[in-house]
């Protein structure tokens, strides 16, 4: 183990602000592409939904 | 022999490679968390500090991770293109499309965890380089990539367009790679090699190989997500997109 408190284990032996700040931007993007590509992917499938029930009222 | 081939081909199919990749992508996102969990555990409590660089080394299990997909994303990305242009496939162009967004964003945390490891280790964010400056190139591909099949808007031309783009780049990875052999550089040679034994601790070896397996993970997941929404976007009036399930409810 490396780390004698979670205090040690945040401040990074100094290098806090270089560990942290490629880690958690790593993490944002990491987090925030899937939602973007599960809205897209949402986006499309209410497109269609519409499209198809227009389609069904210009029909009857 | 030709009942093979047909299966083959069954699959370069959007129509059945759409639930397919449904049915896939759940599994991916299981690894991913798997890998990270343990790449995560090891980067942070079983690998020793260095005895140079302190605890800012780790910064390590992302960047060469991230940097290994910018590389090997664009190869697959280039490939797909191309099969797309000899073969006039369908999928091809839509699984290129669907793997640029992901490689540029690898290619953009490289570069980033590059500048937050530079910093502290060589006492500036960026230097012209010949390793981060390739890099830097790679990540402008894949944005004018991006950008050239948005500029389109028949998706057919899109996709030659952006082929023959992708293919001239490709010449770009190679350079990536060597750079630190080629030039006088600042960057560190290359972490692991195949014909010498690893320079670094086991531990820190295994970290890094099991977050490069969770960025694996990660990129196929998302790109099959995109893929589908792809593949719907441009089958849209088809008849068997008409007839899936989540269009009819």
């Amino acid at each position: 183990m490396n780390w004698g408190s979670p205090a040690e284990f945040f401040a990074m032996g100094g290098y806090a602000l270089y560990v942290w700040g490629s880690f958690v931007v790593c993490a944002a993007i990491m987090v925030m592409e899937p939602i973007l590509a599960r809205k897209r992917q949402k986006d499309i499938l209410r497109t269609l939904r519409r499209e198809r029930i227009a389609e069904e009222l210009d029909n009857q | 022999m030709s009942n093979r081939l047909i299966n083959w081909f069954k699959f370069a199919s959007p129509q059945s490679f759409y639930p397919l990749a449904g049915r896939m992508i759940p599994w991916f996102w299981a690894l991913t968390a798997v890998f990270g969990a343990i790449g995560l555990w090891i980067s942070f409590f079983v690998a020793p500090t260095d005895a140079v660089q302190g605890e800012g080394y780790r910064i390590i299990f992302i960047h060469v991770p991230a940097s290994w997909m910018s590389m090997f994303i664009y190869l697959v990305m280039a490939a797909w293109a191309g099969l797309g242009l000899a073969l006039n496939t369908r999928l091809s162009g839509m699984m290129a499309q669907a793997l640029a967004p992901t490689g540029a964003l690898m290619a953009f945390i490289s570069l980033w965890t590059g500048a937050f490891w530079g910093k502290p280790m060589w006492g500036t964010w960026w230097v012209w380089d010949a390793r981060l400056t390739s890099e830097l190139i790679l990540f402008f591909l894949y944005i004018g990539f991006i950008a050239l099949q948005a500029a389109i808007d028949d998706p057919r031309r899109a996709d030659k367009a952006g082929a023959v783009m992708a293919l001239v780049g490709v010449v770009n990875v190679p350079i990536i790679y060597f750079s630190v052999k080629w030039w006088n550089t600042l960057h560190q040679g290359a972490s692991v090699s195949m014909t010498k034994s690893p320079s670094m601790a086991q531990t820190m070896l295994w970290g890094m190989l099991v977050m490069a397996l969770c960025f694996w993970m990660y990129s196929i997941a998302v790109a099959l997500m995109r893929v589908r929404a792809i593949i719907l976007e441009r089958e849209t009036h088809t008849e068997w997109v008409r007839e899936l399930p989540e269009v009819k409810e």
